[in-house]
């Protein structure tokens, strides 16, 4: 099997396994009680959270911990539009979002709150001159990914973060996909609140982080006890945490070595698809991306039929196709860098991990060739550009 | 962003091992349905003679059951007259493939208006009135809106 959706989800990491064991049947005390039974449970607790703030620029107690990237987003918005409403309702954020944010937002319309939806260039860029118009005497909000889950474009981050300072609007990150892949430092990047998730690092499911700047004050999503001091209530998910620390701990001493591999990998895929499969478009920026992201569109097919042919020769990748997610429309990223409906729909993601080899590259390239060739000749749509071509001749 | 489709074996098998895949010179009927924008089109091509449909072949721009339920409409074509062709619902398609997931549905309504088209053409051509077969709409959702009234 070659596993190519590392952007869906990472295989949890032996190191991390292992660090997260103890805690499920021999310290499973409650990191809140006041026994010393759960003593050893509180000091990991905090030590993973002195890992991920040492990672990130941060200080120890600017870190949250969450069920995930949804919930971060979630409280982020929410927690953010709600603590400033009085100094204004308007939030901007960017058309290619996770829709962790853009449902977020969209109910946060029907609270009376006016929301921005910038453009993306057609690399997936956000339009920084049209932000920059965007921002009124009411906005209290910038939110833009910093990677795409997509196209693995990378946003500029600095420059949207200087401008949301410049204007005293606090500016908000889904670092999802980046947290672990990128370097960040909330200082130097002007990031007011982060959100991350564990396993998108090799780390668990159900756990990830908020980081919200000890200067900014939102309010409470999950209320409940006195975790997270009074901010976010529900028991520690101590196994959780451990492993979400230990991932970070990886990712940060690993980080250079895996972008290295990655990067070559993702290139020779990308020169290999250009070259074996003809008219095929990749989608997002050509170095302003994700190392592990690649994200072709096949013209004349469609993604789903695509992604079953491939399953059936043990390669796992993911689409933009609507035809997997049951509605009509493709992607909204691919619609929003430009791509036609008919060639949205025919879209490929592959996500690499450390693990993947160049041999695997090459039987996916191999493999990729038959099956779009095939799905090709049974496409009226590349029939009759067959046609039209033979008739300009 | 994708979601696990669950089909039958036989949904996977007329997939990936797709029959009458092509297209037919001089085709006595060819019917095209369907759009790109939602990422379905078929194209049914017939070969009839003395009223019997002797051969037919298709091309299909969709997913798996698109794929598939093109495949099995040919198959269920094939040496029926074009009055029984004309009685080949989407549920009879669906039957055949042994079911598809709901949101699947909407692709064997392509095919049945893909077989209709193609008798449209072939009745057009020939100046012939086929009793019960009305004009081909083009768009799958214009058939959706049609079957909610």
């Amino acid at each position: 099997m070659i596993y190519l959706d590392n952007a869906a989800t990472t295989k949890v990491d032996k190191e991390v396994f292992e660090a997260m064991e103890p805690y499920f049947q021999e310290f499973y005390g409650n990191p809140s009680s006041i026994y010393t039974f759960a003593g050893k449970s509180k000091k990991e607790i905090e030590d993973a959270r002195r890992t991920v703030a040492e990672f990130i620029g941060a200080k120890p107690k600017e870190i949250y911990f969450t069920s995930g990237g949804s919930e971060s987003d979630n409280w982020a918005i929410k927690g953010a539009a709600l603590a400033r409403q009085d100094k204004g309702k308007h939030i901007i954020t960017s058309k290619i979002e996770h829709h962790a944010i853009l449902h977020t937002c969209e109910f946060l319309e029907q609270q009376g709150f006016e929301v921005s939806y910038i453009d993306v260039d057609e690399n997936g860029v956000i339009k920084l001159e049209e932000l920059k118009q965007a921002i009124r005497e009411d906005t209290i909000l910038i939110s833009v990914m910093f990677a795409n889950n997509e196209i693995g474009t990378i946003q500029p981050i600095q420059e949207i973060g200087e401008i949301a300072h410049e204007k005293g609007i606090v500016f908000h990150t889904d670092a999802v996909q980046a947290y672990g892949h990128v370097p960040i430092n909330v200082d130097e990047l002007h990031i007011d609140i982060l959100s991350a998730s564990g396993h998108k690092i090799n780390g668990p499911k159900g756990i990830g982080i908020m980081y919200l700047r000890d200067s900014i004050k939102i309010e409470t999503l999950i209320h409940g006890g006195a975790q997270e001091r009074g901010r976010r209530g529900g028991t520690y998910n101590t196994p959780g945490i451990v492993g979400f620390g230990k991932a970070t701990q990886i990712a940060a001493e690993r980080m250079e070595k895996r972008r290295a591999h990655e990067t070559e990998l993702r290139d020779y895929l990308i020169e290999q698809v250009r070259k074996e499969v003809p008219y095929t478009k990749l989608n997002g920026h050509r170095t302003q991306r994700l190392s592990n992201n690649v994200n072709f569109s096949f013209r004349f097919i469609e993604g789903e039929s695509l992604l079953i042919m491939l399953d059936r020769k043990g390669i796992y990748g993911s689409s933009g196709s609507a035809c997997t997610s049951g509605s009509l429309d493709p992607s909204h990223v691919l619609l929003a860098i430009g791509l036609p409906h008919e060639i949205a729909h025919g879209s490929l993601r592959l996500t690499l991990s450390e693990d993947n080899t160049k041999e695997e590259m090459d039987y996916v390239v191999e493999q990729l060739k038959e099956i779009v060739d095939k799905l090709r000749k049974m496409s009226p749509l590349y029939e009759d550009f067959v046609n039209q071509k033979e008739g300009e001749l | 962003m994708s979601q696990v489709i669950e089909y039958s074996e036989k949904v996977m098998d007329h997939f990936t091992n797709p029959r009458n895949v092509g297209e037919i010179e001089e085709a006595a009927g060819v019917g095209t349905v369907g759009n790109a924008k939602c990422g379905d089109i078929m194209r049914m091509y017939l070969d009839i003679q003395d009223n019997v449909i002797k051969d037919a072949k298709f091309k299909t721009f969709g997913c798996g059951a698109a794929i598939a339920t093109s495949s099995m409409a040919t198959e269920l074509l094939i040496g029926k007259t074009v009055e029984e062709a004309l009685k080949i619902t989407n549920k009879a398609v669906m039957e055949a493939l042994d079911g598809l997931p709901p949101v699947k549905v909407h692709c064997s309504l392509l095919a049945e208006e893909a077989i209709h088209a193609a008798l449209w053409d072939y009745a057009q051509k020939n100046g012939i009135t086929i009793e019960g077969l009305e004009p081909p709409v083009k768009d799958i959702e214009e058939i959706e809106e049609v079957e909610e009234t």
